[in-house]
């Protein structure tokens, strides 16, 4: 009878205890960043791994994207008339939940998943260890630039995968199936508004780096350090960062509509 | 208590458990200082946890390591990374940041550590490369390295910051006999050079022997014998003779721990 109350409590505490480590190591991060910011080599170099080798896959997928929002846009929009309307349908669509919300799926996918088999495989292969025995804070040499370099990429993706999904638009709806050029993009100026529709997207982008890199980060560095426990992380990295970005995507819509 | 001249660190008393299986029951271990001193133990015994203890980069639950005279458990982070810096340690893979050449590793210390322009660098690093040879190799990734290759850079890189103790595991397991004569020699003459303190955790007896000063031997959580290495191999406690005849049964059983092998062998189950 004892025991089970005591396993209870002990589950509890271990809960709170995991709980509390996880906070706490964000904090640590995220205070380091006023090191890391005197020292820009380090976090350039993580935005060019993180981000700008995300971009081709951003791009190309916009770009599909915008597509598929032309064609379908098109097809509804004409049956009330309103075809000259797809400019604001297809930027409204990318700007506001598209954009945001694909992009923190493929970054899960494309550098998440990367970043955690990196972090772990350097613990497994004990050169957090390393570093920690060099006196060289692994929290601040290793997870910070990358947590930092994966938020002020997120929004930039973003912003990419907008701006080619746009494009894509244009070439399905204009060029093929004959909207107005001028309707499509003075339309678009017209009634795409900055404080409500591009904010909104960049304060949902830079809410999925946080949480989509934190993820990815914070996996790699407490993997079971194996072959087997690093594998396992990365795939928790992707399905964890899914369901977060799906779930939050939802409340911050409800919140700030 | 108070640090000796001669010892650089003293463990005492010395618990460590890991969830319910416990590591260390109670070890004292000194290592004098400018000595090579040797931690010897089957696999699993706890000869790595015991150098992350000593670098603090685990917690023991009790007893106290003095390094200097001052207790590594109850250092404060800031303090802890201070004292780290005179220590350097070789991992048992070598731990080389493999996103950079070999280079870049033993310049990595004093990066971050010192402000020394380039060129200062450039040259405390060759000087590290010549020493353990491998100057021709700075170019090369870690990936390129051989294992033993690997490991003398790794030494290079814990010499960067001229520690004053260096704490090798298992240097020599997995070694061809070449490579192993060149990182006993290596140990040996580096102690020497730059007047080290050396901790070598191993289970390769004869090559740990032929240069220790001083050797302990951990079994089951206790120290079960110490002294020099002609000393241990002249003992007859029987542990220390199986360990240092390597012979397969004795006081370390042949067999994991199981019930006996007649009730096994009837009890009737497949599959336990
Ligand atoms: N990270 C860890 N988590 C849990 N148990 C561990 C961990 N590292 C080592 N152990 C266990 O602690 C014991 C001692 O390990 P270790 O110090 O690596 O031994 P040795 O270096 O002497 O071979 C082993 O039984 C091992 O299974
Ligand atoms: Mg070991």
């Amino acid at each position: 009878m004892f025991d089970w109350f005591a396993q209870i409590g002990k589950s509890a505490i271990d809960f709170w205890a995991r709980l509390g480590g996880e906070v706490l190591l964000f904090l640590q991060t995220v205070m380091a960043f006023s090191k890391i910011i005197f020292r820009p080599g380090l976090i350039i170099q993580q935005l060019f791994s993180i981000g700008v080798r995300s971009m081709l896959i951003i791009i190309v997928s916009g770009f599909f994207v915008g597509m598929v929002l032309g064609l379908q846009g098109y097809n509804t929009l004409i049956d009330f008339g309103a075809e000259e309307s797809l400019g604001v349908m297809v930027a409204l669509s990318l700007v506001r939940e598209l954009g945001p919300v694909v992009t923190a799926l493929l970054f899960a996918g494309r550098a998440g998943s990367a970043l955690t088999a990196e972090i772990g495989l350097m613990k497994a292969t004990e050169q957090l260890s390393g570093l920690e025995m060099m006196a060289v804070n692994p929290v601040e040499r290793i997870l910070a630039p990358r947590l930092f370099a994966g938020i002020i990429s997120m929004p930039l993706l973003a912003a990419m995968f907008s701006a080619v999904g746009v494009f894509g638009g244009y070439l399905v709806g204009v060029d093929l199936l004959g909207v107005d050029t001028g309707a499509y993009w003075s339309q678009m100026q017209a009634r795409v508004d900055f404080d409500q529709d591009i904010v909104q997207g960049v304060i949902k982008s830079v809410v999925f780096g946080v949480v989509t890199t934190w993820i990815a980060v914070y996996e790699g560095y407490t993997c079971l350090p194996t072959s087997e426990g690093v594998s396992r992380s990365t795939t928790r990295t992707v399905v964890y960062s899914a369901l977060a970005v799906l779930g939050l995507d939802f409340l911050l819509t409800a919140l700030m509509l | 208590m108070q640090a000796t001249d001669k010892t650089l660190v003293r463990i005492r008393d010395l618990h460590f458990s890991r969830g319910h299986s416990k590591i260390f029951n109670g070890i004292d271990i000194d290592i004098p200082k400018g000595k090579i001193t040797a931690i010897m133990g089957p696999s699993g015994t706890g000869k790595t946890t015991l150098l992350k203890l000593i670098g603090g980069q685990l917690k023991p639950q009790q007893g106290t390591i003095y390094f200097h005279g001052e207790n590594i458990p109850t250092m404060k982070t800031k303090k802890l990374y201070e004292v780290r810096k005179k220590m350097g340690m070789l991992f048992q893979s070598g731990a080389l940041l493999t996103d950079m050449s070999v280079f870049d590793n033993i310049a990595f210390p004093l990066r971050e550590h010192t402000e020394l322009p380039e060129v200062m660098i450039r040259d405390l690093v060759l000087m590290k490369l010549q020493a353990v040879g491998l100057r021709g190799a700075r170019h090369l990734n870690p990936s390129q390295l051989s294992g033993g290759m690997a490991r003398r850079v790794a030494f290079a890189r814990a010499i960067a910051l001229d520690p004053e103790m260096v704490m090798f595991d298992e240097p020599f397991t997995g070694q061809d006999p070449i490579s192993m004569g060149v990182l006993v020699q290596l140990i040996r003459s580096m102690n020497e050079a730059l007047e080290l303190t050396s901790v070598i955790v191993s289970h390769d007896i004869e090559e740990t022997m032929a240069i220790a000063d001083k050797v302990y031997v951990i079994s089951q959580g206790k120290i079960v014998g110490h002294g020099s290495p002609e000393e241990m191999s002249q003992s007859n406690s029987p542990w220390i003779s199986q360990f240092v005849h390597g012979e397969a049964d004795g006081p370390v059983p042949f067999h994991y721990q199981a019930s006996s092998f007649k009730d096994d062998i009837f009890s009737g189950e497949y599959v336990d």
